[in-house]
């Protein structure tokens, strides 16, 4: 008798995900989806309004890392206003907002470290349920709880001076900036009383991954294990292959290592990336032209970067970034779990980051905003936490948007994030006719490492709600957990 | 004192109301001395398990879905709030309540400039997802709601603020910055 087994809601962001799992008359899978079950529409609802409020509205699709959609619109508008793709503002402008996306990725990726996955490592994957969220984390081990919250409190406080509000912010503003950093802001962040300053941050910042390292060392089988499979990496490097989360060309490698996406101009970005639409979600499944369907999809965000980069430009995560590298002989890592040890090797490179560009004395500047010959498409392309980020708006000569296409980074992870809940459900489910909490929350570890931007909303505040049902072909309910 | 129950969950929002209840920062610790979470994302209760004092709603309603669980809050919370723009008014989402929900889906699927050639208009129609709704529904259009929380989002002090005067039963003061838009 096969059955079908749904996990409902996974998580929300712009609303809910769910899983369902079919099941064969053998009880082995037979196929696995993740729907994306919301719809919002900005594609066509922000057609009509003035190209300088898309920074500050498209920024309402997540208000987790706003300001991601927020620089990538502006640099978007930054071309259409004629100041040229990324690297054509002033210098306070571009530091400015350098600024606000590092103290962006900081909070997202401690969010997602702290108040999400230290929990499973804490408590184990297959840990008290009760016990499995930020509060039981609290309960605990109070001062990781308690680092987790001033970690992310830090990475807000740079937001709230560089954006002017932690969330849904106005700094930037095409071709340029609203605002610089005044000495007393800079200070605040620079000199602040323990533990609110940039030094300490970086010190935790390396415990944070000392934490995972150790976790890793210990369970070193199920980490390497878990969700591995072959795929395809893109990201966004600076020209010289560094990693640059704010500007940079397009990369991509094949799982052996191979270039196959060879630094090209984003503004092209449709000539090489293309979207399928499948009827049971409405998250796309983009990937790249020339290789097709089946063979062209691939992985973004923190594993991604660190495989198509050649190197960290800041000193304490270079060298975290050659021990991760030397771990797969130099190759591509294709480890699911080992993304939480990309991310916070990103988490100590944003902590250097920071520090280094509040010590600059251009964030003083006050020439803010560039202005040149208007033009009518910009694209603008950025690293958010969770993967690359596309941004292309068409506009009219009132100044009207006619045209806005959006390809998010959890969009990109949609093939990964399938293929992930497969690769789980395969090993835990296969030959069970019984559910257990264990596999449900298996399931639910292989979405969390890619920290979705579906799952992170409910994740943020420790643990996403899951149920699991499995109905016969009668549709006739034969077994249901709630957790 | 016994401490006051409450629940969240976010409908047709971006979580940002969410993460401004966050921003309360290292108050969280104080804060779970004074109450006990039921159904939340912050924890694993996915069904009310009793009667709740007050009930946090972010986000308006787009879908099916979401009149589902708005109404199970209703039902099971003494109290309930409506947090944040969307909640109250439907905020960015309801920009579509002007324009058919056919003409957003064929922007996203067929139109757009990186989807594949959708000659078979192919929808997410699936049996799996819930109903789109004609148009995005603020909360209390659908049932009674108590109190409002203005901002997009509200600040973090407002929500705790608001929180503590409902814990505590005693008033809150409403000086003007709090009660401006945004």
């Amino acid at each position: 008798m096969s059955k079908k087994i749904t996990i409902e809601p996974v998580t929300r962001v712009e609303g809910h995900g769910k899983v369902t799992i079919y099941m064969d008359d053998q009880n082995n899978v037979r196929e696995s989806r993740l729907h994306i079950v919301e719809f919002r529409g900005f594609e066509r609802f922000v057609q009509g309004r003035p190209y300088w409020e898309m920074p500050v509205l498209v920024q309402r699709l997540c208000g987790i890392c706003p300001v991601s959609h927020h620089l990538a619109a502006a640099k978007a508008l930054d071309v259409i206003v004629g100041a040229g793709p990324g690297d054509g503002l002033t210098a306070v402008g571009e530091k400015m907002r350098r600024l606000m996306h590092y103290g962006q990725f900081f909070q997202s990726h401690v969010l997602h470290f702290f108040h999400l996955s230290s929990p499973d490592f804490l408590f184990g994957f297959d840990g008290d349920p009760l016990k499995r969220n930020i509060i039981g984390v609290a309960m605990e081990n109070r001062e990781l709880a308690m680092q987790g919250v001033m970690m992310r409190k830090f990475g807000q406080e740079v937001i709230r001076l560089t954006a002017g509000k932690k969330i849904h912010g106005t700094g930037a503003v095409p071709g340029g900036i609203n605002k610089n950093l005044t000495i007393e802001e800079r200070d605040e962040l620079l000199k602040g009383a323990d533990p609110m300053n940039a030094d300490k941050m970086v010190d935790w910042s390396v415990g944070a991954l000392d934490f995972f390292k150790n976790y890793h060392k210990a369970n070193r089988k199920m980490v390497d294990e878990f969700a591995a499979f072959p795929s395809n990496h893109l990201s966004m490097v600076r020209r010289d292959g560094a990693l640059d989360i704010y500007h940079g060309v397009l990369r991509a490698v094949d799982a052996e290592g191979k270039t196959i996406l060879h630094d090209v101009d984003y503004q092209d970005y449709e000539k090489y990336i293309e979207e399928e639409v499948r009827n049971w979600s409405y998250m796309k499944f983009p990937y790249l032209k020339e290789y097709g369907k089946e063979k062209g999809w691939y992985r973004v965000g923190p594993l991604a970067r660190l495989n198509t980069c050649d190197f960290i430009p800041s000193p304490l995560a270079q060298k975290e970034f050659e021990e991760f590298k030397a771990y797969t002989d130099g190759k591509p890592n294709n480890m699911s779990l080992h993304y939480h040890w990309a991310r916070l090797i990103e988490v100590l490179h944003c902590a250097e980051v920071i520090r280094d560009l509040l010590n600059d004395p251009d964030l003083q500047n006050e020439d803010l905003v560039v202005k040149g010959e208007k033009r009518h498409r910009g694209v603008g392309v950025l690293e958010a936490p969770r993967g690359t980020l596309f941004h292309h708006y068409e506009i009219n000569d009132d100044d009207q948007v006619t045209l806005a296409n959006l390809i998010v980074s959890t969009t990109n992870n949609n093939e990964p994030m399938n293929k992930a809940v497969n690769h789980t459900a395969n090993a835990m489910l296969n030959g069970h006719a019984e559910i257990t909490e264990g596999m449900m929350n298996a399931v639910e570890v292989a979405i969390r490492a890619y920290d979705p931007c579906l799952s992170c909303a409910t994740h943020a505040l420790g643990k996403m709600p899951l149920e699991i049902t499995m109905i016969n072909s009668n549709n006739k309910i034969v077994d249901q957990k709630i957790k | 004192m016994n401490k006051k129950i409450i629940a969240t969950t976010s409908l047709a929002g971006c979580f940002g109301c969410h993460m401004s209840f966050l921003d309360i920062d290292e108050r969280i610790f104080d804060l779970i001395e004074l109450v006990e979470f039921n159904k939340s994302p912050i924890d694993d209760i996915k069904k009310f398990t009793k009667q709740v004092d007050i009930g946090i709603i972010e986000g308006g309603c787009c879908n099916s879905e979401n009149i589902e669980i708005l109404k199970a809050f209703r039902e099971n919370c003494n109290i309930l709030v409506s947090l944040g723009e969307c909640a109250i008014m439907g905020g960015l989402p309801a920009l579509r309540n002007g324009i058919s929900i056919e003409e957003c889906l064929e922007e996203a699927y067929i139109g757009g400039p990186t989807v594949q050639e959708n000659t078979n208009k192919i929808l997410p129609n699936d049996d799996e997802l819930p109903m789109l709704l004609d148009k995005v529904y603020p909360c209390h259009e659908i049932v009674k709601i108590d109190y409002f929380l203005p901002g997009c989002a509200p600040r973090a002090d407002l929500i705790w603020d608001a929180l503590i005067a409902l814990v505590t039963g005693n008033e809150m003061e409403l000086p003007y910055e709090v009660v401006k838009f945004d």
